[in-house]
């Protein structure tokens, strides 16, 4: 059986639709942003095999993307667990419920 | 990508990363979720190496595996009394729903285009991949390590405890 590109962009999307439920339906915080990783890993697999498959001038250019995305979601994963930390520390819960100080 | 060598690589990756990630979801223990959740990093590594991005896949180790999974360890055990559970909160069903739709889009997406693809893979050094970041992009390069060093104080400033702040008014 020959791997095509259909099949490693089917992973990313099953993987990204596992992400994307975690991330909608979890009520720990910290429960939220593992669902945010699981769909930023889903997306760096589609940008590696969209690099791996397409026919292009400059395949490096995808690889080099996903360095980029790679970056910028453990600065996204530092400050989102920092300010969970945070809102611990005031509320004494990480449940999104129960994080309702805006609600009138 | 063809031979059972690559068959049965993807196939394994496939089982092993989908399986951790429904276990992120199914999974009633927050530190298993975590768990869970560095197998499937593991697994999307594999993946990488399969795609023939080698400095990658050793990033995502590094990055996910070892630094960003620890993090997440610490922020569970950072707050114990907000309870272990990893349940859903009521928007479970319609984010079932969306996340079915959503899958169901991109799967006909997927397998309804017509792909023009190479059967070889391209040939790329590591070394084309840091040629490339430091000279057609260094720009974004250099913009992603002040983005880290923001990130870096705005974590340190967000978790500092009052009296570490009162200590610090003093001096």
């Amino acid at each position: 059986m020959t791997l095509e590109l259909e099949h490693f962009l089917t992973v990313g999307a099953l993987l990204f639709s596992l992400g994307l439920f975690v991330a909608l339906s979890k009520r720990n915080a910290i429960g939220v942003l593992m669902g945010v990783e699981l769909m930023l890993n889903a997306v760096n697999l589609t940008l590696l095999s969209f690099s791996r498959f397409s026919v292009s001038e400059r395949p490096v250019a995808g690889q080099t993307f996903v360095v980029f995305v790679i970056t910028v979601a453990a600065a996204e994963a530092a400050v989102a667990l920092a300010l969970a930390v945070s809102v611990y520390r005031n509320r004494q819960t990480v449940d999104i419920d129960r994080i309702n100080l805006l609600k009138s | 990508m063809e031979g059972f060598g690559v068959n049965f690589a993807f196939w394994t990756l496939s089982a092993v990363t989908l399986g951790a990630a429904g276990g992120v979801v199914v999974s009633r223990n927050l530190l298993h979720a975590v768990l869970f959740l560095i197998l499937a990093f593991i697994g999307v590594a594999g993946f990488f190496v399969l795609l023939s991005a080698e400095f990658i896949a050793m990033a995502q180790v590094i990055i996910y595996v070892g630094a960003i999974s620890v993090l997440v360890l610490f922020a569970v055990l950072l707050t114990p009394r907000a309870g272990r559970d990893n349940g859903e909160t009521a928007m479970a069903l319609p984010a079932l729903l969306l996340a079915i739709a959503v899958a169901t889009v991109f799967i006909f997406v997927v397998n309804d285009t017509n792909w023009t693809t190479v059967a070889k893979s391209p040939e790329l050094a590591t070394a084309e991949l840091g040629t490339a970041l430091l000279s057609t992009w260094v720009l974004p390069f250099e913009l992603a390590s002040v983005l880290l060093t923001a990130a870096l104080v705005g974590a340190i400033m967000l978790v500092r405890s009052r009296e570490e702040e009162a200590e610090d008014a003093l001096a």
